[in-house]
């Protein structure tokens, strides 16, 4: 029996942590979670993880790392799919392997594998698998899987309710701000983990923009735009970004859209594309692609981002209904 | 209605054969060469992958020839393939080419979505005419594989360098000039008669490399600097781990009937990377093990830049290296053409291999030898 789990600080944590912990914390699990991303994190993430592979993976590896040491075991569970008849990244799946092969010293890893391509069953097995870590009562794992459930139901709810996820999470504050309206696009690892995309939230605040992120869109809109799809988006969070573009490109509710994907990202390589050539299609509204990888030189971002912001102010003061080229 | 298809690498024998015996008009794209990768990498999204550069590059070269409709297979995740055709569409509407794109897949509105679409690519005839036909490019394309494969034994062990290179080249320059399933297959068969009585050293041994990684840069000579024939006349003997016919033969017909079984790759896989997780991770590095306890000297993994499904194998790769004490060598392939890079590496990982083996006959350690 393990009584200490680690937790990591990136990737899904900013869609899942809230049932993790109350899951966790219910059949008696001591949890610790990673440091917030620092450099010392990147730097790991950098030397443990393959090369080839996208800026938020490197930095699991890296959370990783900063976890040995303070847990009996580390939590890192083999997501496939979370809904029906979708996927998610590949890298998801086959991320314990890829730590077992690349991360030394290594307490155990509880991998349970999370496949709800087929049905939602799967999901009880995860939920005793993972909870058999910690206590052999399987009615209390069972308890504990509802609870976690209700948990998740209510965090979800909050979040369309319209806070972000760093503001339940991480105590975030985010002013009410009425100027400019921006949407920012990206998966959630990238959004909130604020060291990823160099305080990409906070510099909007400051220039007093107002942020919709494609997590504050009901679900029931993502999926009602994603439908009238030729073809499904089969990756889940692909779909939500897709169903939010679409979402603005129809409204026509904001100033401006900035897609934020990291480099090699390979389904961003396609949904990014896509939701920039149906903004443009269909809209005027200014669209800006801000890829992230390790490289940490801040300026490059900040002067792009500055001129994109002027650019939206300019647009506005002078006639929002005119197009930039007149 | 004059139909084309991407190239990848000898899969046109088999469409070929399919179109001819259907008597469907249709269009080979010219073979992938630069201006093709030109096209591509202008109009495709900068960080997708290079297959679906090429692809685009090759309908392009297709449709200025004459071609309105592409016919392509689809899946449905998790790599990135399953999205191929709305790429496709997506970039060939904005230039304003007017083709039709047909996808055949299994996708949510099930198998009659998919005969209506075969029924399209074959002018509205009835599906089940395609039966035979399919059936003897089917056959056709194994023989073409194993020919291939043929080669590959070959090349390194003959006497006269150059002439394996000279019987492919003349087979390939035919093969697309010949009409009809029994022509072809006669001209395989032939060929293959060539290769067999080319004169050849029998006592070589070469070394042994096994070529793993995802299948299209390891089908699509022009993706990977035809690295069969260049280690060939290095004299090394290679094995390639993917053919289309046999991933024809395991997905489409033994997976739709369910009749697939687990292979041994998937066995030698599993302590390493636990489950599929798309494209050919399993495949890359279960094979690599097989090669292993087949007492290859060594093996090549290859795949395009940004492939997910080959960033995580070739993240586990080191364990299998490590347990199973083979070397690997990971290319990385995107548009960047410059040949002399890869070679480099590629000279210097035989160079090894030749001494590694060296070594280890000095020692007494390698009970087989290479043959």
């Amino acid at each position: 029996m393990f009584k200490k789990i680690g937790i990591p600080r990136a990737l899904l944590y900013y869609d899942y942590y809230p049932l993790w912990h109350t899951f966790f914390e219910n059949v008696g699990a001591e949890i610790v979670l990673s440091d917030r991303t620092n450099n010392k994190i990147l730097n790991d993430g950098v030397k443990y993880c393959i090369n080839e592979a996208c800026l938020p993976v490197k930095l699991f590896h890296g959370h990783i790392v900063n976890l040995i040491g303070k847990a009996d075991c580390l939590f890192v569970p083999r997501m496939k799919s979370v809904a029906r008849n979708e996927y998610i990244c590949p890298k998801f799946t086959g991320l314990p392997d890829m730590i077992r092969s690349s991360v030394p010293n290594l307490p155990p890893i509880i991998d349970c594998e999370v496949n709800l391509r087929k049905s939602n069953a799967q999901l009880k097995e995860a939920f005793f698998e993972a909870g058999s870590f910690f206590t052999e009562d399987k009615a209390r794992i069972w308890t504990a899987a509802q609870i976690a459930m209700e948990a998740n139901d209510r965090y979800r709810k909050q979040v369309e309710g319209g806070r972000l996820p760093a503001q339940i999470l991480e105590n975030r504050q985010v002013p009410d701000n009425d100027g400019l309206r921006i949407a920012v696009i990206g998966h959630i690892y990238n959004l909130y983990d604020d060291y990823i995309n160099r305080g990409l939230l906070g510099k909007l605040y400051e220039n007093g923009a107002r942020v919709f992120t494609p997590e504050l869109i009901q679900g029931g809109i993502v999926d009602g735009n994603a439908a009238k799809l030729d073809k499904k988006v089969f990756w889940s969070f692909a779909r939500r970004l897709m169903g939010a573009a679409m979402h603005f490109a129809e409204q026509k509710n904001v100033d401006g859209v900035i897609y934020l994907m990291s480099f090699g990202c390979g389904i961003d390589s396609f949904i990014a594309e896509l939701c920039e050539r149906r903004l443009r299609r269909q809209t005027d509204i200014p669209f800006y692609l801000i890829v992230l990888d390790e490289h940490s030189g801040e300026a490059g971002i900040n002067t792009r981002l500055e001129a994109f912001i002027d650019m939206l102010k300019w647009r506005k003061r002078n006639d929002s209904d005119l197009s930039a080229h007149g | 209605m004059i139909v084309t298809f991407p190239h990848m690498g000898n899969v046109y024998v088999l469409v070929k054969t399919l179109f001819d015996e259907m008597g469907v008009e249709y269009i080979i794209p010219p073979k992938c060469n630069k201006r093709t990768l030109e096209l591509g990498t202008k109009y495709a999204p900068e960080m997708a992958c290079l297959p679906l550069k090429i692809n685009i590059g090759n309908f392009i070269e297709s449709i200025e020839q004459g071609a309105d409709t592409i016919i392509i297979t689809g899946g449905c995740g998790p790599c990135r393939f399953g999205y191929y055709a709305e790429m496709h569409k997506e970039i060939l509407a904005g230039l304003g080419y007017n083709v039709e794109i047909i996808t055949l897949e299994v996708n949510e509105k099930g198998i009659p979505e998919l005969l209506c679409r075969l029924k399209r690519m074959i002018g509205g005839r009835s599906v089940s005419s395609l039966a035979l036909p399919m059936y003897k490019a089917m056959r056709i394309q194994t023989a073409a594989d194993k020919l291939e494969e043929l080669s590959f034994r070959i090349r390194p062990r003959e006497i006269r360098k150059g002439s394996t290179d000279a019987i492919m080249q003349k087979y390939f320059d035919t093969v697309k000039t010949v009409y009809g399933a029994k022509a072809i297959a006669h001209l395989i068969e032939e060929t293959r008669n060539l290769l067999l009585s080319t004169e050849i050293d029998k006592d070589y041994a070469p070394i042994k490399i096994g070529i793993v990684g995802e299948i299209y840069t390891l089908i699509e000579p022009f993706t990977n600097l035809d690295i069969e024939k260049m280690l060939g006349n290095m004299g090394v003997e290679v094995n390639r781990s993917l053919y289309i016919s046999h991933w024809i033969k395991e997905h489409i017909i033994l997976g739709g009937l369910h009749m697939r079984k687990k292979q041994p790759f998937e066995r030698e896989a599993e302590p390493y990377l636990k489950t599929a997780i798309g494209g050919h991770a399993q495949e890359t590095l279960g094979n690599t093990v097989l090669y292993a306890k087949q007492h290859y000297d060594g093996a090549i993994q290859i795949y395009p830049l940004t492939c997910m499904p080959e960033i995580v194998a070739g993240s586990i790769m080191p364990s299998v290296t490590k347990d199973y004490d083979i070397p690997v060598l990971t290319l990385v392939m995107d548009e960047i053409t410059g040949e002399a890079g890869y070679i480099t590496r590629i000279d210097a990982f035989v160079d090894m291999l030749r001494r590694r083996r060296q070594i280890k006959e000095a020692n007494n350690e390698l009970v087989l030898s290479g043959h």
